[in-house]
């Protein structure tokens, strides 16, 4: 019964707010405004590239309702549903409104094993092959939301405080977030013991950025196309051999800058020497 | 990291020398710091939380403390802080402090004990603990008036509450919370050397090959150790080993290079595995040169109980208990002996299948030969205790046994040091004294024990367990300086130094913290204070006590700081002052006496607890206390026990039968010596709201504002009780030394502290004792070194023979506790804490960062049994004793990995109420909690 009414409730928030929005009478050109101006925001565990993802997104709710109405959601004293992970963006929310996005600080996701939000999303907005194994299994660990970056200067580990919150909050334990021990020269008896983040493991769930005790999280969340870079597919590690997979896709190499713009009988014929 | 080894010994050997007269900070830190923030002051103090007792420097500005900071002149920490410790500067300004004492009332102001907690004055606050104390007194005698006490109030608190309650009340019900914490460790020291507290410290870290954690998780309960045991891992990788020993997987396992994962209880069974192998295997390795100088063996009974209630107690005889809790009491009477410790039992006399009749038997042992150990040792083969102890069903046998044999092998390489380490793992057990003694065993056959880097070393929970509830002896049983109640001796030394009357002192210290709490339910108990701790969330079966306490005809008071489960259970609050808002020190883990000054006005009219003890003394005068009064029991000629009436000796020494407590205990001649003088160094420019009182104007217990005792207050405490232990081995430095220093490891003799006990070359005490012998070691403690002589069975010659110098081996088996998983609770449930939480959580779940990293107690447990029951990572579960229940949230992947089997649900959060589940068995001994074993059920919520 209390899901139900969650359910209700949750719809008539949503449909309230595009109503105003509607009210409002913004324009495309102004959502489109709000998307490029901030480009930060988390997404639902198997979402497509952003730029597809907003076209794909056909905004019904039904993800973030699945998140909310989850049966690991129940609160301990009350019963009712807890505020689910995800939101569906509003006016004033920095993104595409009626899109589906997270706050880690706010509500992480918490990486529920049957995933109930990308099964139900009836678009492909959410790929839910992105988070099945080979067997065909979801596997929420495949999920790739962002990745945690650490802030090494506000990070009170790396001053040599023992906190390691993130360490232990995240649910890829010793996986996604390693330690890293190093010795502190400083105190002479002391280990830092240091939060390492495992880009080949992060989902971006942002438990890790929720349990960050300093004042803004020395840990935190970022949209993959954001927090990652990228090395070019024009040299392969040759200590690795797996690192060929990253280049599998590389193209015929044609390059050109202001150096080498000019055909070359130009720049021969150019200019004085003396 | 390019430091070598005999390079890194050596920094490591001088800094540590030059801590002992208290390194100065760099001048350049110092001079920036005072440049960059020229209207704050900062001052040293020590961290509020664990015992493992780091420095810290508190910044205070316009009378609040803003900023803190690790003490970089600190040995323990030099500068460093775990995640609690950072805190430090905010666990005082949660949005709702207690800020004036609240009474439950009813409409008209009357005390109601159904009534609404409205504000009182301090006036009638103390004028209801008045007269309920002496309402109690009538109905019961001094074992109606009790104190919950702590091993976090400073010395000064645990000094004056000590005095009030035994010399002025002679009551010796008070025991702290300390008594869940370290109580067997403290038996254990008592039995094995004679007296209290480690022989090794901290140094011990950075001097050995090896450590071995038996129970213990440093790396969440003791953070800043764990950095030092990290730091000397990666000082040398391949000759430092690290072991972790414990019933699941925890954050400790992540340094070690070998985990083993045992059964709950068989800890017991595995020393005595290392000890078999040393006397049967590797005889070579034994250090007989040293045994023979320094070794007695000993046995006891080992049919007695498990600390439960027994059947001719009232609560029991009057049903308070259903059938199904009866099924695990009823093992208190007698059992039977299963499978899995017959073998065990057998040199004995008891095999699987007999009836083990139970009977108390204290803290009784004798001698027994060598021969008599060995024989002991025979069952413990590596087949029986790999059979036993192996805790992970899906771990292979022979993996298991070579881990066994791995680790009797660390202990027995020659010239490998190693220090076992500890904590509740060993303590909250049902054989705590015992496994806490085994673990010396192996120490002392090997001569690995009281040396640099060698040693079983037990680690604290509390910052001040052993500065405070230890050394003052704040504990039912004890009194300053490890003497004891029960010794007509100690106790005149006592009434000397205090000057009270002959006789004052009561003989019978029985009411440890959960008989307090079976007195309160049996009624006997009428009066309870609650300091400093929170023992109606921190007491197994709680609800017997919670009910006791608000169903029946008394009055518990509850001094705090905050309002959490024990206020709520009370009668009466008082508001008060929090650490940094007092004169204060702490003992830590290592021997290290710490001293702070007041760094700022307590919050609202908040109060020290050592001002209110004074203040509740003023109302109780000798006619009140010292007459004859009634104690429970008969002597063995058949009459009341009682204890003798002194008024008519105390006026012989001069006192006024109407004088107050507080006149004769506190305020006299001795105590006013303790001078204020606002040009002394130590005191120039702080606060100090009990001796002045403050600009606050704090209404007092007579409604007048309280202007100040007029003296040192602090400081004569500290120099009374400190004067018990110099020259006993127990020497602490003059008060004002503390305020020059960072702490010192007692005894401190000719102004040096001391690394490590009873070894002739570190201890002065030591020294003189091997004078004439020119042994290594003498193990000087004074308690029980006298037995009579014996088998495993019992005493044979009761002819009793002295063991001045020496230590003892014990001949100690494995059993099973009292509670074990059976058909219906099929998985054993364990307790304990989060690096986040501080117990329970009073102070850290206010301290906005540390809730929203863990607002609520998990349930670990492992995938396959979470999906066997039908239950999904993140949803609920029920966790289900004999005694009741709680829900919580199931954690698969967490910190804690349990295997299949068992749960592991910390205590921290009230609102998963975990001690509701466990069960209140001791160790029978020690009488500590086990919080570690019970069985419960588990389903979904």
């Amino acid at each position: 019964m209390a899901n139900s009414n969650n359910r209700r409730k949750f719809m008539t928030t949503t449909l309230q707010s595009v109503g105003l929005t509607a009210l409002g009478g913004m324009l495309w050109s102004g959502y489109t405004h709000e998307v490029k101006a901030s480009p930060l925001v988390l997404r639902p565990p198997g979402a497509i590239k952003e730029e597809d993802f907003l076209t794909a997104c056909i905004k019904c709710g039904l993800c973030a309702e699945a998140c909310q109405n989850r049966d690991t959601n129940i609160d301990k004293e009350t019963g009712e549903a807890r505020e689910g992970t995800l939101k569906m963006a509003k006016g004033g929310d920095h993104t595409l409104i009626g899109t589906p996005y997270f706050i880690p600080t706010e509500v992480p996701c918490y990486m529920c094993e049957e995933i109930p939000c990308v099964p139900v999303c009836p678009s492909g907005a959410l790929d839910i092959a992105s988070v099945s194994n080979e067997k065909e299994e979801l596997d929420i660990n495949m999920s790739r939301m962002g990745l945690a970056i650490v802030h090494k200067e506000s990070c009170i580990a790396f001053w040599g405080i023992q906190c390691d919150a993130c360490y232990r909050a995240c649910p890829l334990l010793d996986v996604a977030i390693t330690l890293e021990y190093q010795k502190n020269e400083r105190t002479g008896k002391h280990a830092f013991l240091l939060p390492v983040v495992q880009d080949s493991a992060c989902t971006g769930c942002g438990l890790c950025e929720m349990a960050c005790v300093t004042e803004k999280p020395a840990i935190f969340v970022l949209p993959n196309e954001i927090s990652k870079g990228r090395a070019g597919s024009h040299y392969v590690k040759g200590w690795d051999e797996k690192d060929q997979e990253r280049v599998k896709d590389a193209k015929k190499i044609k390059t050109v800058n202001e150096r080498s713009e000019k055909e070359a009988s130009d720049y021969l014929n150019s200019g004085d020497l003396y | 990291m390019a430091l070598n080894r005999r390079d890194f010994l050596k920094s490591a050997a001088a800094a540590s020398a030059a801590s002992a007269v208290g390194i100065a900070v760099p001048s350049s830190l110092q001079a920036s710091a005072t440049e960059a923030q020229k209207d704050w002051r900062w001052d040293k103090a020590a961290c509020r939380f664990c015992g493992t007792g780091c420095g810290i420097m508190l910044a205070t500005k316009g009378g609040k403390i803003v900023a803190v900071k690790g003490d970089p002149a600190a040995p323990v920490n030099r500068g460093l802080n775990c995640i609690k410790g950072y805190f430090n500067a905010k666990i005082m300004y949660g949005a709702d402090r207690l800020k004036q004492p609240l009474l439950r009332m009813n409409d008209k102001g009357e005390f109601d004990k159904q009534g609404q907690f409205k504000p009182v004055s301090w006036k009638r606050a103390f004028d209801e603990m008045e007269f309920h104390a002496k309402k109690a007194l009538k109905a019961s005698g001094p074992e109606g008036v009790a104190v919950f006490a702590s091993g976090q109030y400073t010395v000064m608190e645990g000094v004056a509450a000590q005095k009030m309650m035994k010399a002025g009340f002679r009551s010796n019900a008070i025991d702290p919370n300390a008594r869940h914490c370290m109580a067997s460790a403290v038996v254990g020291f008592y039995q094995t050397f004679g007296i209290d507290e480690p022989s090794g410290c901290y140094d011990d870290i950075e001097l050995t090959d090896t450590v071995i954690s038996w129970g213990a998780n440093m790396a969440e309960m003791h953070p800043i150790l764990w950095s030092r045991v990290t730091d000397r891992k990666l000082s040398d990788p391949e000759r430092v080993q690290v072991v972790n020993l414990s019933t699941y997987k925890h954050r400790t396992s992540d340094l070690a290079d070998m985990e083993i994962i045992f059964s709950p209880s068989t800890d017991l069974a595995m020393w005595n595995y290392v000890a078999r192998e040393i006397v049967y295997n590797h005889p070579e390795s034994i250090d007989w040169d040293f045994v023979k100088k320094h070794i007695v063996f000993a046995s006891q009974p080992v049919n007695i109980g498990y600390g439960m209630r027994g059947s001719d107690e009232k609560s029991i005889k009057d049903g308070k208990y259903t059938d199904l809790e009866m099924e695990t009491i009823s093992k208190e009477m007698a059992k039977v002996v299963s499978e899995k410790e017959g073998p065990a039992l057998e040199p004995f006399g008891y095999k699987a299948g007999d009836n083990m009749e139970m009977k108390p038997a204290g803290l009784k042992h004798w001698e027994i030969s060598f021969e008599e150990y060995k024989k002991f040792l025979e069952p413990y083969t590596v087949e029986y205790v790999a059979k036993i102890s192996k805790g992970d069903p899906d771990e292979d046998i022979e993996v298991f046994k070579k881990k066994l044999k791995k680790l009797a092998d660390l202990y027995i390489e020659k010239g490998r040091k190693v220090v076992s380490f500890w904590t509740m793992g060993m303590n909250q057990h049902t054989r705590g004294t015992w496994v806490n003694t085994l673990s010396y065993n192996v120490h002392f056959l090997l001569n690995k024990q009281a040396k640099p880097g060698e040693g079983a070393f037990s680690l604290t929970g509390q910052p001040s367990a052993c500065g405070t509830a230890r050394e003052v002896g704040t504990f039912c049983h004890r009194l300053p300086a490890d003497m004891m109640v029960k010794n007509p001796k100690h106790r005149k030394i006592c009434e000397n130094a205090w000057k009270i009357p002959e006789g004052t002192l009561n003989p019978v210290g029985n009411q440890h913290i959960m008989k307090i709490h079976r007195d309160i339910e049996d009624g006997v108990v009428k009066f309870a204070w609650v300091n400093v701790c929170n023992p109606y969330q921190d007491s197994a079966s709680a609800t017997h006590w919670i009910k006791a306490a608000r169903e029946m005809d008394n009055f518990i008071v509850c001094s705090d700081g905050y309002p959490g489960i024990s206020a709520k259970v009370s009668d009466l609050v008082l508001p008060t002052a929090m650490i940094y808002e007092k004169w204060g020190a702490y003992g830590n883990a290592e021997r290290r006496t710490q001293h702070w000054r007041q760094q700022v006005l307590p919050v609202g009219d908040s109060m020290s607890d050592t001002w209110q003890w004074l203040e509740f003394s003023k109302r109780f005068t000798i006619k009140d206390v010292w007459g004859e009064q009634p104690l429970r029991g008969k002597n063995k000629d058949g009459t009341p026990k009682k204890l003798p009436d002194v008024i008519a000796k105390a006026k012989a020494m001069g006192y006024k039968e109407d004088a107050t407590m507080f006149e004769v205990l506190f305020d006299h001649e001795r105590s006013r010596a303790f001078k204020l003088d606002p040009n002394d160094p130590i005191q120039k420019g702080y606060d100090n709201s009990e001796c002045l009182g403050d600009s606050r104007n704090v209404k007092g217990s007579d409604g007048e504002v309280f202007k100040g005792y007029g003296f040192f207050v602090q400081k004569y405490l500290f120099e009374e009780y400190a004067a018990f232990g110099r020259g006993h081995a127990h020497d602490l430095a003059p008060f004002d030394v503390y305020h020059k220093v960072r702490g010192l490891k007692w005894p401190v003799v000719d102004g040096k502290e001391t690394q490590w006990r009873f070894n002739a070359k570190y201890d002065p005490y030591a020294k003189k004792e091997t004078a004439e012998t020119g042994n290594s070691h003498a193990f000087y403690g004074g308690l029980a070194k006298k037995l009579a002589q014996g088998d495993l069975k019992g005493i044979k010659d009761k002819n009793k023979k002295s063991l001045k110098n020496k230590a003892k081996i014990f001949a100690r088996p494995y059993m099973d506790p009292p509670e074990m998983p059976d058909e219906n609770y099929d998985i054993w449930l364990c307790t304990g804490r989060v690096l986040e939480h501080w117990h329970s959580g009073t102070m850290t779940m206010r301290v906005p960062e540390l809730y929203r990293a863990v607002p609520e107690a998990l349930c670990y447990m492992h995938p396959k049994d979470a999906k066997d029951k039908g239950l999904k990572q993140g949803g609920l579960c029920w966790v289900e004793s004999r005694r009741g229940k709680v829900k919580a949230r199931v954690e698969t992947r967490g910190r804690n990995r349990p295997s299949r089997g068992l749960v592991f649900v910390p205590w921290f959060d009230e609102k998963v109420f975990i001690n509701k589940v466990c069960l209140d068995a001791t160790c029978p001994m020690s009488k500590q909690t086990d919080y570690k074993k019970c069985a419960v059920k588990i389903y979904k919520a």
